[in-house]
């Protein structure tokens, strides 16, 4: 961990000179947080939609299964939980910025 | 050297030349039993570590089993075979002495267990895409019998809890239907379907106890479980411990408990509370609840120590790295640990004088001593999840 914290400004320098090439994600958090939130997703998500993201007791999160909701809907549904069913809310556990970064990412493809 | 020239020839044939490496007998001129050898789920990377439970060691890594997200197991009758049920479907006959697949087949497209008959001769996966159970033959893996779980219109169900059951019979429950089905196998021919309707909203998991004789499915949609009496000549489901919780508020529920190997010890079942930090203590003989204890966090497994004194009991994220030991006898808790982050599979040995528990996030599965809970051992695993003692090829429901 302390070797990423050290690497990490360097890295975003160097992103940094690239300019005009570098696309920033529209939901960017520290790196530390996105390990952590992929393992979460990973490990305790896919306890239910399977660690592959192709379901379980709960349905797939692959992009195309997600592909007619928006990131937004998304986050609002991991915040929110549904009612009546396993999906627990996790606001409390996650951020509105975690989950969005989790939305957008599920959409992309999740990180492994 | 006679003997391992017999070994060689005899015994093990292509399956012991197809194996690499050296097999877990050690070397082939040492003979062996299995009856202390485990088997641990890696579920990230697909790969199963075969553990000799008295030198507390392990023995082997096998690899290529595919999605192990919350994959289990079950042993042949005579505990040389293992069946490992993966998420994806795959369907996995492991030789766990020689530490070589013997046979893989992908039986399905998303998979939650499997069964294998009191006879030995069945083994049943059940699935949830596409919804219900596929019964193979256990020596070959050929199939047997395709037996979809079908409700409403044209609707299939996924499929959960499933079971042995005394008398060659399976035993599930459609999580979407509501529905408890008893599929037959002891006739011959097309096995014969028994289906309980109306079971009750979102059962998402189920037990039977060690005796055979009572299957219990927990619900998530309502407050109680599902009782159903095998010894009955028409078995019938009832509800239990409906009143459970009525007008309370729940937490959220961050990870489903498990029923199997729920805790039964003088006469009286501990079982997790869904969305509490509760277990429930329930009157083995009336089935009613006659009390609650509190304890650290949501509960996820809550098994017995098999002399039934006490029961150790693990939680779900976020309060994963700890575990608690209640006195069955004085329902309290009398230790607590932290062994580390995500303690979530516990094996108690088959007569309980250690148990072994994945440390999930450690990368560890650690032995403790559980009269001095003293640690015995720790050992390197990736991402540890379900521990598999052979011992559970000699009992109903496992």
């Amino acid at each position: 961990m302390s070797f990423r914290m050290i690497i990490l400004p360097l890295l975003l320098s160097s992103a940094a000179l690239v300019g005009s090439e570098t696309i920033v994600p529209a939901h960017a958090l520290d790196s530390a947080r996105e390990s952590e939130l992929t393992h979460l997703v990973r490990q305790d998500c896919g306890s239910c939609h399977g660690m592959t993201l192709k379901g379980g007791l709960g349905g797939p999160l692959l992009p195309e299964s997600l592909a007619d909701l928006e990131s937004e809907s998304i986050a609002s549904i991991i915040l929110g939980g549904v009612p009546g069913k396993p999906m627990p809310p996790w606001q409390g556990e996650l951020s509105e910025e975690d989950a969005m970064w989790i939305a957008d990412n599920l959409k992309k493809g999740f990180p492994q | 050297m006679k003997r391992r020239e017999f070994l060689k020839v005899s015994g093990l044939g292509a399956a012991a030349a197809a194996a690499s490496a050296s097999p877990v007998r050690a070397c082939a001129t040492t003979l062996r039993g299995t009856g202390d050898l485990a088997i641990i789920i890696e579920r990230a990377t697909g790969s199963i570590l075969i553990a000799d439970t008295t030198a507390r060691e392990i023995v082997r890594r096998v690899e290529g089993l595919g999605d192990l997200s919350h994959a289990s197991a079950v042993y042949s009758r005579d505990a040389r075979y293992a069946y490992i049920f993966g998420r994806d479907g795959g369907l996995t006959k492991l030789d766990i002495l020689e530490g070589a697949i013997v046979k893989r087949i992908m039986q399905a497209g998303n998979a939650i267990g499997g069964a294998i008959s009191d006879d030995g001769q069945l083994v049943a996966v059940s699935n949830y895409k596409p919804g219900g159970i596929r019964v193979f033959d256990a020596s070959t893996l050929e199939p047997v019998a395709d037996i979809p779980a079908t409700y409403g219109a044209d609707k299939r169900s996924k499929t959960v809890g499933l079971v042995d059951a005394p008398g060659r019979r399976f035993i599930y429950t459609l999580y979407d239907a509501g529905e408890i089905w008893i599929a037959d196998f002891s006739g011959n021919g097309e096995p014969r379907i028994a289906r309980h309707k109306g079971i009750g909203e979102l059962p998402y998991d189920a037990l039977i106890t060690g005796d055979g004789r009572h299957y219990i499915a927990g619900l998530f949609g309502e407050d109680g479980l599902t009782h159903i009496d095998l010894w009955q000549d028409k078995a019938e489901p009832r509800r239990i411990l409906s009143g459970y919780g009525r007008g309370e508020k729940k937490l959220p529920v961050y990870k489903m408990p498990h029923l199997e190997g729920w805790a039964l010890g003088g006469g009286r079942f501990l079982l997790p509370a869904v969305g509490r930090h509760e277990l429930l203590v329930v009157d083995a003989a009336s089935f009613e609840e006659v009390g609650r204890i509190p304890v650290h966090g949501q509960p996820i497994f809550a098994v017995a120590r098999p002399d039934g004194r006490y029961a150790w009991v693990n939680f779900a994220h976020p309060r994963n790295d700890t575990i608690q030991v209640v006195d069955i006898p004085s329902l309290t808790v009398v230790h607590e640990f932290k062994p580390g982050p995500a303690a979530l599979h516990m094996e108690f040995a088959p007569r309980g004088h250690e148990v072994w528990l994945s440390v999930r996030d450690a990368n560890e599965v650690h032995v403790y001593d559980t009269h001095s809970y003293e640690k015995r051992a720790v050992l390197p695993a990736q991402k540890p999840s379900g521990i598999f003692m052979t011992a559970r090829a000699h009992r109903i429901g496992l």
